[in-house]
C-alpha cells in the first residue's frame, strides 16, 4: 500500500509525513468541536434564562420527565462512549476483527438510545406536553409550562439528531473497517469520528441532570 | 518507515483506563440521581452541575484523549466551554438584573404567553382550563397602563 516513493497510500501529497496529516485533522475536528459545543450554548443559554425566570414551573414540569428512563439512557450512552473507545483501542494494537464488534456494539447501543427516546417522545406526544401552542397539557402547577417542553424538546432534538449523525459516522467507519482500510499506523477517521461520538456523551452528560433532576 | 509511523500512529491507552474511567462515570451517575431526591435547595443545581463537569472532565481527559495529545487540542476545547460561558453569564447579567434599572417595569414576560389569549378568543376547549391564567394576564396589561400614566 506504497508508491514508488515510500509513501503510504493514506498519506495525502500535501503532508509531509502521517504524523503531521494527523494532527492537522485532530486540530479540524477540535475547532468542529468548538463550534458543536457553542451550537448547544445556545440552547444551553436559553436554558439558563427561562429557568431563572420561571424557577417554580421548572420544578413542577421536570417531575413529568422519567427519571429511570433518563438515568438508563445516561447509561446506555456513556457504555457506547466505552465501547468505541475500546473500538480505536482495539485497531490500533490491529485487532481488527475486534474492533468491527465494538463499533457494532456502539451502534446498537445508540440504536437502544434512540428507541428509549422514541417511547419518551411518543408518551409526551401522546399526553399534549408539547412545545408552544402544541401544548395541550393541563396538569401541572405554574405559569407557561409549555416553555418547559420547548426547551426540553430542542435540546433533546438536537441532540438525537447528533446520535444520528453520529450513527452514520460509525456505520462508515464500520464499513472502512470491514473493507481493511485501517491498520494501527492509520485509523484517522475512526479516532475522529470517536471524538465526536465522545461530544454528543459528552453534551447528554449535562443535559440529563438539567432537564431530569431539577432539585 | 513503517516502525517510524508505527510511534506516530498515536499513544495506546492502556485497557484498564477505559474500564475505570468507564466505571467512575456509571458511578457517578448513580450519585447524582441519588443527591437530586434530596432536597437541598439552591444547592442541587450546583451539585448536579458539580457533578455533570466531573464525568465531562473524565470524557474529555481519557476518552477524547486530551491527557495525552499535544496540548493545543485542550486550549481549542478550553476556548469552547470560556466563551460558552460568557455568553451565559453575561446573558444572566441582563435578564437578571433588569428589574434594578425599571422596577416593576422590566419583568420578564407576562404571566402567560400570548398564545392563551388566542385560545380564548378561538373559544375551544383548552381555553376554560386557562381562564384563570387569562384574569392574571388581564391584571398585568391593566397594571401597565397604569404605569403608563
Amino acid at each position: 500500500m506504497s508508491d514508488a516513493e515510500g509513501r503510504p497510500a493514506y498519506l495525502a501529497h500535501h503532508f509531509s509525513e502521517a504524523e503531521q496529516q494527523r494532527e492537522s485533522a485532530k486540530l479540524g475536528m477540535w475547532i468542529f468541536l468548538l463550534t458543536e459545543v457553542l451550537l448547544f450554548g445556545g440552547l444551553f443559554c436559553a436554558y439558563a434564562i427561562f429557568r431563572s425566570w420561571n424557577p417554580d414551573m421548572f420544578y413542577n414540569a421536570h417531575k413529568f420527565l422519567d427519571v429511570k428512563l433518563g438515568a438508563l439512557n445516561t447509561i446506555v450512552l456513556i457504555s457506547s462512549s466505552v465501547t468505541m473507545a475500546l473500538a480505536i483501542h482495539n485497531i490500533q494494537l490491529g485487532k481488527r476483527k475486534i474492533s468491527i464488534g465494538f463499533l457494532v456494539t456502539t451502534l446498537v447501543f445508540a440504536a437502544v438510545f434512540l428507541t428509549i427516546k422514541y417511547f419518551e417522545y411518543s408518551h409526551k406526544f401522546h399526553v399534549g406536553q408539547l412545545p408552544g401552542k402544541y401544548y395541550t397539557f393541563t396538569g401541572i402547577q405554574g405559569d407557561n409550562p409549555h416553555i418547559f417542553f420547548s426547551v426540553y424538546f430542542a435540546m433533546t432534538g438536537l441532540h438525537g439528531l447528533h446520535v444520528i449523525a453520529g450513527m452514520i459516522a460509525i456505520s462508515w467507519v464500520l464499513v472502512k473497517t470491514i473493507r481493511n482500510r485501517f491498520s494501527p499506523e492509520y485509523y484517522t477517521p475512526m479516532e475522529m469520528t470517536g471524538l465526536y461520538w465522545h461530544l454528543v456523551d459528552l453534551i447528554w452528560i449535562f443535559l440529563f441532570p438539567l432537564l431530569y433532576l431539577i432539585g | 518507515m513503517t516502525t517510524k509511523s508505527n510511534a506516530h500512529a498515536g499513544h495506546i491507552v492502556p485497557l484498564w483506563v477505559y474500564l475505570t474511567v468507564g466505571g467512575g462515570l456509571f458511578i457517578l451517575t448513580g450519585i447524582t440521581v441519588a443527591v437530586s431526591f434530596i432536597p437541598l435547595g439552591g444547592w442541587n443545581v450546583v451539585v448536579a452541575l458539580g457533578i455533570a463537569t466531573l464525568k465531562a472532565t473524565l470524557v474529555a481527559l481519557f476518552f477524547m484523549h486530551l491527557l495525552y495529545d499535544k496540548k493545543i487540542f485542550l486550549v481549542v476545547f478550553l476556548l469552547a466551554i470560556l466563551f460558552v460561558g460568557i455568553f451565559i453569564i453575561f446573558t444572566m447579567f441582563d435578564t437578571m438584573r433588569r428589574d434594578d434599572i425599571y422596577e416593576g417595569a422590566g419583568r420578564p414576560i407576562k404571566p402567560n404567553a400570548a398564545m392563551y389569549d388566542r385560545m380564548q378568543t378561538a373559544g375551544d376547549s383548552t381555553a376554560v382550563t386557562h381562564g384563570e391564567a387569562h384574569e392574571s394576564t388581564a391584571d398585568t396589561v391593566g397594571n401597565e397602563e397604569n404605569t403608563e400614566h
